[in-house]
């Protein structure tokens, strides 16, 4: 149903008023996210200097793809890219196995201690040991400075194990599982070959979220890894796009200069390489993403 | 009798777990290693927390180290950085609240009065996708269009006949373009939750309100606000309780000298004393201060809420 049909043809004008109103607000939102992003790409495919003299405003100036010459040559961005794909799939792997089989678990109402695991496990939601305490285990478990130290201190997020465990309790039906269980299924084949297959939809949501969440990572890098060769492309991005543009900004001396330079010739590009595996994955994205955030808002 | 009752019971209720527990079991191995996941990482650092009363030494461990009482909490209380780290956090937490909070809402009721669909989903489309790009892109995307050097609001400025202005670097710049580009991002995103409350209007509601001849004003007025209340409400707490959570990424790096009189939050203090510094005990104390306030106003709001509008996270 639209809200905004009307049993009466005509349309009174303080409803006109609105619409414009409403249409005029929407379009200029729009605008206003879509540029931004509009110009990244138009400037990555510009003359550098065209760019940098504020030439390009709405489609690209001098066709010139020396940006994403530099992107490609740049040693450093490949290596990154490359333990951030790693990183990534090894990490949703592990994220996607705990939470899923957890979830299926927890949705259980009749489990013995379930409710009290499930409090356990949302308070830690509301309150941490915080930085430095993590840190020091971290440090301890001796996964300092290596993949794990990005892949388990996040192992789960209670937010995805939630949606998930709700969903499972909502969309597997309880007298299936009890006609299988007196067909002598065990609780694994039930896992393995009901569950899993019924919940088709919420892994593709939960697998988004994390390998979203892993690819932007930048934090646990920044604190965790000291071995360069180890740096995810987002530690790398913060050099290029940051670091040198701020050191720039405020006046440097030749080399800062030299680096600006170069940042300045691929900065645009390395954004679009960088945001390229999102991108791809955005129509799904949207679809999943909007869902879980649905079954996130109906249990509150 | 009644004592003899109870213990039967008692012990029949026991053995019915154990059996139940046995029966199980299959359940609780699935569920082990995320159990496991949450006792190391997440109730493990908790262990760690008496650091804020002790001076850590890293022979001694968490738990030989010595215990100093209250020694971290009175030095950082009496700190001159203590006033302007809690003021840099609340006004930041607090401007992002008043700003960012509202407008979601309001993408929300203006996309659900859209007429027409396919506008409606590209709207939709373009204004969720700055959700997905990280922060590291977002701050360098914010360097790039407010540099002094070709960047592009600069470049509208000195067309205007203005003077090019050091967005990056000054203080009085730096909020209004930490939660400028934090509305930029998540704008679309947040509104989501509110969609799909508004998608569970009553369509009747509508309709007899259309038959009694109110307005479309009226209408968001009376009905749709009404029916996403509890949704605001909910969404409110959880904000309220992040207020001193603020997040350490995009502050960090936004940071530089030249506005770190304004962009020093708890958050980047805890990161250079504790991490960079090595000072555990004394980051531990700061950051366990940070949780404890940010547990208190989520409780507090929460309970104000129940008490006023009878809807609360628990």
């Amino acid at each position: 149903m639209n809200i905004n049909s009307h049993k009466f043809s005509a349309q009174s004008a303080g409803d006109k008023a609105f619409d414009i109103v409403n249409h005029t607000i929407l379009i200029l939102v729009a605008l206003a996210v879509f540029y931004p992003l509009y110009f990244i790409v138009i400037a990555s495919f510009s003359d550098p200097a065209a760019v940098a003299s504020g030439n390009v405003s709405f489609w690209p100036k001098g066709f010139n793809l020396d940006g994403y010459v530099k992107v490609f040559e740049n040693q450093k961005i490949w290596l990154g890219y490359r333990n951030s794909i790693f990183y990534t799939v090894i990490g949703t792997a592990v994220n996607l196995a705990l939470t899923i089989m957890a979830a299926y678990g927890l949705s259980k109402k009749g489990l013995p201690g379930q409710g009290i695991l499930m409090g356990l496990i949302t308070f830690t939601m509301l309150f941490s040991g915080g930085l430095i305490p993590t840190y020091l285990l971290v440090d301890k478990l001796g996964i300092n400075n290596s993949m794990w130290a990005l892949v388990l201190p996040g192992a789960v997020s209670v937010y995805n194990l939630i949606i998930a465990r709700s969903y499972m309790a909502e969309n597997i039906s309880g007298e299936l599982e009890e006609a299988a269980r007196l067909d002598g299924c065990s609780d694994f084949n039930l896992f393995f070959r009901i569950a899993l297959p019924l919940s088709k939809p919420i892994i593709g949501v939960v697998v988004l979220m994390y390998a979203v969440g892993h690819w932007n990572e930048y934090f646990n890098a920044l604190i965790y890894l000291r071995d360069q060769a180890l740096y995810p492309l987002q530690v790398i991005l913060r050099d290029l796009l940051i670091q040198t543009e701020q050191a720039a900004n405020m006046g440097g001396d030749a080399s800062v200069m030299e680096m600006q330079r170069v940042a300045d010739m691929l900065k645009y590009g390395v954004i679009v390489v960088s945001s390229l595996p999102v991108l791809c994955m955005y129509p799904f994205i949207q679809k999943y993403f909007a869902q879980g955030m649905m079954i996130g808002s109906l249990k509150g | 009798m009644g004592n003899q009752q109870t213990g039967k019971k008692y012990c029949q209720k026991k053995k019915r777990l154990s059996v139940r527990v046995k029966a199980y079991w299959q359940l609780y191995v699935l569920i082990f290693p995320a159990v496991l996941y949450f006792a190391v990482f997440c109730y493990g650092p908790m262990y760690g927390i008496q650091l804020a009363f002790k001076n850590y030494n890293a022979l001694d461990g968490i738990t030989g180290s010595a215990w100093v009482g209250f020694t971290h909490f009175t030095r950082f209380f009496r700190s001159y950085q203590f006033g302007k780290l809690l003021k840099n956090t609340l006004s930041l937490s607090i401007l992002q609240l008043l700003l960012g909070f509202p407008l979601p809402i309001i993408l929300a009721l203006c996309l659900n009065y859209a007429r027409n669909m396919r506008f409606k989903k590209v709207v939709q489309t373009i204004t969720y996708a700055p959700h997905f790009i990280s922060i590291v892109v977002l701050v360098g995307m914010l360097n790039i269009f407010f540099s002094v050097n070709g960047g592009l609001v600069n470049g509208l400025i000195t067309a205007l006949g203005g003077e090019p202005v050091l967005f990056m670097g000054k203080e009085k710049y730096f909020r209004l373009l930490f939660v400028g580009s934090g509305i930029w991002q998540n704008m679309g995103w947040n509104a989501i939750i509110y969609l799909a409350a508004l998608a569970g209007v009553n369509p009747e509601l509508h309709e007899a309100a259309v038959a009694d001849g109110a307005g479309k004003l009226r209408r968001v007025w009376h009905i749709d606000l009404p029916a996403i209340r509890p949704t605001i409400i909910i969404t409110l707490i959880l904000n309220c309780g992040q207020l001193m959570g603020l997040g350490f990424e995009k502050a960090f790096l936004m940071q530089n000298s030249l506005n770190l009189g304004k962009s020093e939050i708890i958050a980047t203090y805890v990161y250079k004393i504790g991490l960079l510094d090595a000072q555990y005990g004394f980051a531990t104390a700061v950051g366990l201060f940070n949780s404890v306030i940010n547990l208190i106003l989520l409780v507090t709001v929460n309970y104000i809420s129940g008490k006023l509008s009878e809807t609360s996270l628990w």
